[in-house]
């Protein structure tokens, strides 16, 4: 019957969109994509919500009160080097190299603690002086968008931990590698949004 | 005594009899199905074949079978609330006002995110596969993920009506009435739990037909190959992933203000309660569209295959549905001229909404003129497709009007609103959604609906319809404001009588609906489809056999132009076929069945309940037991099963032995 084909059998020169069925590999990653462009969408109401709210300070502090740029500065670099070592990471997964790959997370995991760890500090250290979020509207909307990227980021951790445990017990396999391609997808996305979120809160919130 | 947080007996209200009555045949209901299942030892094969089914045809069943209850529960709210507004006047009535207040919150919410949107969901899973030629979609689990999770919010919602209260906000729940502070009861929590779970659902069900669709289509299968159906799912698939991230978004505000006292929506400490109508309409007004633009795909199948003709305006009709899709994020405004924003903000949304119209109408004459000159057969599909036509062109009309700002004005929050939407969201989604029903279901289960009944279930609902809602514009013209208990003005209540009317006339409607499923299940062999194709179709569903086997296809198709299956049968009209060849075929690997999904909805279940109720370590738990449950899946060893090539031949040689009358 001509209504059928075998997946391979295409002559060349014939459009993209015609050339059927992609390789999951790249179904994986595409979908994967459309994840984080949800999640991008999702901090988005969080951004405008934060940007409406930002002077409802109801006579509590500001940010320029508040924010200490020297321990921000610190976290960013941290968030940011993990990305770099995530990066060799993912090298050293295409290069089935297995020291690589565990030396790789376990840089990757110790900077992304270190991020946390700031980050409660700082949390911790606004509710210890009475600026938590039960305080004002521009509070609560500041710790919901900053807890919110801490939250994407603990959740990150505990996946690469999973990620490690699979590389050990099954090391290599398809479905492990199209993982770890997640993943580091999902943490370079983690910088993004912590760019705009260092951008709209920490370096707007000390304007004059 | 083990810590239960705010849930003890006072929780169960036995002293309102109509609630404990309704419990009561809910909960027999249940027993009822679930002991008789089990007596007939069905649930080894329910558990099997379907509850851990990946498949995305039992999927979409699934989804219709849920959403097709809760049109019971969500349709007893609305003949509820016909029944009070009609004795009314002046009057109690026999609801009581905070029963009154549920019934109009849970009938809104569960008639969206519960009926509406499975139906929708459950013809793409059920047709968009089969219509790009291909064996599943991009990620099967994840699909059964979605289901779960939907029918979890549902089972809250429900859970709702026995144990504590449904929220008495209205089922756009704004601020600062929905706060704690003024709605200290459990009613919200379920409210806003129930739609954060399925909310997840419908998520994964957009990243997942979007990768589908854009992804993983038949060899030859190009974008302007596509049927339209598959087009306006995309639109769909689209705009749920642009659209309900927000919405999540929005309610983790509300939430954390009633769980953890925080000030977005508060009346005080500088919260915004406009901010949550806006950010909820940013959703809400894309939502619309989800629902509507795979009913239109529905009219455009249904139109062209019963007029036996190709789509008129192919690419207009896809370059119409993609405006829509976009233009469905420029005219959120329009739910609440009355905020203040100022004469040129509601200007800019007001001119949107109108044209927001254009493509839509473009849309209507290229149904028109695919009828136009075609043989059109009065089947019951073409008659809910015709109906919606005829009904939802004054519908839009009618919005046409309450997008002018100053007639907002007057009309917003009132009845003549209830009119107006009701009469573009039922015939759009629900009449699309029917002919869409009866369209597939042959496909689905190997025989055709009872044409009759269909017929008869369709001019009930035609009548019933306008019976219904027509009054309601009547009234809300004489200044009758929405959700009242109870009125004074007794010139209203004529109308309201009439509308209570057509309220039980639908009713005869979804009776009919019932006997139709029944008949034609007891004259199934009379209504069997052998040959897979009953409407003389065009798209490449119609090319497998009905019902179609878990592979779908014994070799992908080969696609070369637009409506594949109609020109293949020309060709072969004109070259008739040769004796089939003994055709090889290779074994074919399919996604093994899994329990996660049922699982994880299971502790989402849990959870949800847990936090609603206050009810921490539960909470934990339910927490733990859906993190546990997905390591589980991620470390299972085999993914994948095996159909060997012998069965797929003997499948097929079957089929084709059949298939010759």
């Amino acid at each position: 019957m001509s209504l059928t084909a075998t997946i391979g059998d295409i002559p060349r020169g014939i459009p993209a969109s015609e050339a059927g069925p992609a390789p999951k590999r790249i179904v994986v990653a595409y979908g994967f994509w459309i994840f984080l462009l949800s999640d991008v969408v999702m901090f988005s109401a969080f951004f405008s919500a934060y940007a409406v709210l930002v002077h409802a300070t109801a006579g509590g502090p500001t940010g320029a009160q508040l924010f200490n740029q020297v321990s921000v500065a610190i976290e960013t670099a941290c968030l940011l080097a993990s990305s770099y070592t995530c990066g060799l990471m993912s090298i050293a997964i295409t290069r089935h190299h297995r020291l690589g790959t565990y030396l790789g997370a376990a840089a990757t995991f110790a900077l992304g603690l270190a991020f946390l760890a700031i980050e409660l500090n700082e949390f911790a250290g606004m509710i210890a002086r009475d600026a938590g979020p039960q305080r004002s509207s521009f509070l609560s909307a500041f710790f919901t968008l900053v807890g919110c990227h801490g939250l994407h980021v603990t959740a990150g951790l505990v996946w690469l931990i999973v990620m490690m445990a699979q590389v050990a017990t099954r090391g290599y396999a398809a479905v492990v590698q199209r993982r770890l391609q997640c993943f580091s997808l999902f943490w370079h996305f983690l910088d993004i949004i912590w760019v705009w979120l260092f951008t709209v809160v920490y370096l707007m919130g000390v304007r004059p | 005594m083990i810590p239960l947080g705010k849930l003890d007996w006072s929780a169960i209200p036995f002293d309102q009899p109509i609630i404990m009555a309704a419990s009561g045949m809910m909960v027999l209901g249940i027993a009822f199905v679930l002991g008789w299942t089990g007596l007939k030892g069905y649930w080894p094969y329910l558990w099997r074949e379907w509850l851990t089914s990946v498949d995305h045809k039992r999927i979409g069943v699934m989804y219709l079978v849920l959403a097709l209850l809760m049109l019971l529960r969500g349709f007893t709210d609305a003949i509820m609330m016909r029944a009070q507004q009609a004795v009314a006047a002046g009057a109690p009535g026999y609801l009581p006002p905070e029963h009154f207040d549920q019934i109009f919150s849970a009938h809104g919410t569960i008639m969206i995110f519960f009926v509406a949107m499975p139906l929708v969901i459950g013809l793409m899973n059920f047709a968009v596969p089969l219509q790009l030629g291909i064996r599943d979609v991009a990620f099967p689990t994840l699909n059964s993920v979605s289901l779960w999770l939907t029918a979890s919010g549902i089972l809250l919602t429900n859970m709702s009506l026995v144990i504590g209260e449904f929220a008495k906000t209205g089922w756009v729940a704004y601020p600062p009435l929905s706060e704690l502070q003024f709605s200290p009861g459990v009613g919200v929590d379920y409210y806003l739990w129930a739609l954060q779970i399925s909310g997840i659902g419908t998520l994964l069900t957009g990243i997942n037909f979007v990768t589908t669709i854009l992804k993983t289509r038949a060899p030859g299968m190009g974008y302007t190959r596509m049927p339209v159906f598959c087009w306006t799912a995309l639109a769909s698939n689209l705009l749920i992933v642009a659209a309900f991230p927000v919405l999540t978004a929005t309610l983790a505000m509300l939430l954390l203000d009633r769980y953890l006292g925080f000030h977005f929506f508060t009346v005080d400490s500088g919260g915004n309660p406009m901010m949550y109508v806006n950010l909820f309409w940013v959703w809400g007004h894309p939502e619309v569209y989800i629902l509507v633009l795979p009913a239109f795909g529905v009219f455009s199948e249904v139109t062209a295959t019963f007029s036996g003709k190709p789509l008129f305006g192919y690419r207009s009709m896809v370059g119409a549905t993609m405006v829509i899709c976009i233009f469905a994020y420029l005219v959120w405004l329009h739910h609440f001229f009355t905020m203040g924003a100022g004469a040129g903000v509601n200007a800019f949304f007001g001119i949107m909404s109108m044209i927001i119209a254009v493509p839509t109408g473009v849309k209507i004459f290229n149904w028109l003129f695919t009828m136009y000159g075609g043989r059109v057969q009065f089947t019951s599909p073409i008659l809910w497709t015709v109906g919606f036509m005829v009904t939802f062109v004054v519908g839009g009309l009618t919005g046409v009007l309450l997008a002018v700002p100053p007639a907002d004005f007057q009309l917003h929050n009132s009845l003549f609103l209830v009119a107006h939407f009701h009469h573009v969201i039922i015939p759009g989604v629900v009449f699309g959604a029917f002919a869409g029903y009866t369209y597939w279901f042959p496909k689905a289960f190997g025989f055709k609906l009872d044409d009759r009944w269909g017929k008869a279930s369709f001019w009930c609902w035609f009548l019933g319809f306008h019976l219904a809602f027509m009054p309601l514009y009547v009234v809300g013209l004489m200044g009758m404001t929405r959700r009242m208990q109870h009125y004074d003005v007794l010139s209203w209540q004529p109308w309201l009588l009439v509308a209570a009317g057509g309220a039980v006339v639908i009713l005869a409607g979804i009776f009919c609906q019932i006997m139709q499923l029944a008949v034609s299940i007891r004259h199934r062999e009379r209504l069997r489809d052998l040959t897979g194709d009953p409407w003389n179709g065009r798209t490449l569903e119609w090319s497998t056999p009905s019902p179609p086997p878990a592979w779908n296809y014994p070799v992908l198709p080969r696609v070369d132009g637009i409506d594949a299956f109609w020109r293949a049968k020309q060709i072969a009209r004109v070259h008739p076929a040769q004796p089939a060849k003994a055709r090889e075929y290779e074994a074919i690997e399919l996604p093994r069945n899994s329990p996660t999904g049922f699982v994880t909805a299971f502790f989402a279940v849990v959870t949800g309940f847990a936090l609603i109720w206050h009810i921490w370590w539960m909470a934990g738990l339910g927490l733990l037991g859906a993190f546990v449950t997905l390591l589980v899946f991620a470390f299972r060893r085999q993914e994948e099963e095996e159909i060997p090539a012998a069965e797929i031949a003997r499948f097929e040689r079957t089929r084709q032995r059949e298939a010759v009358p």
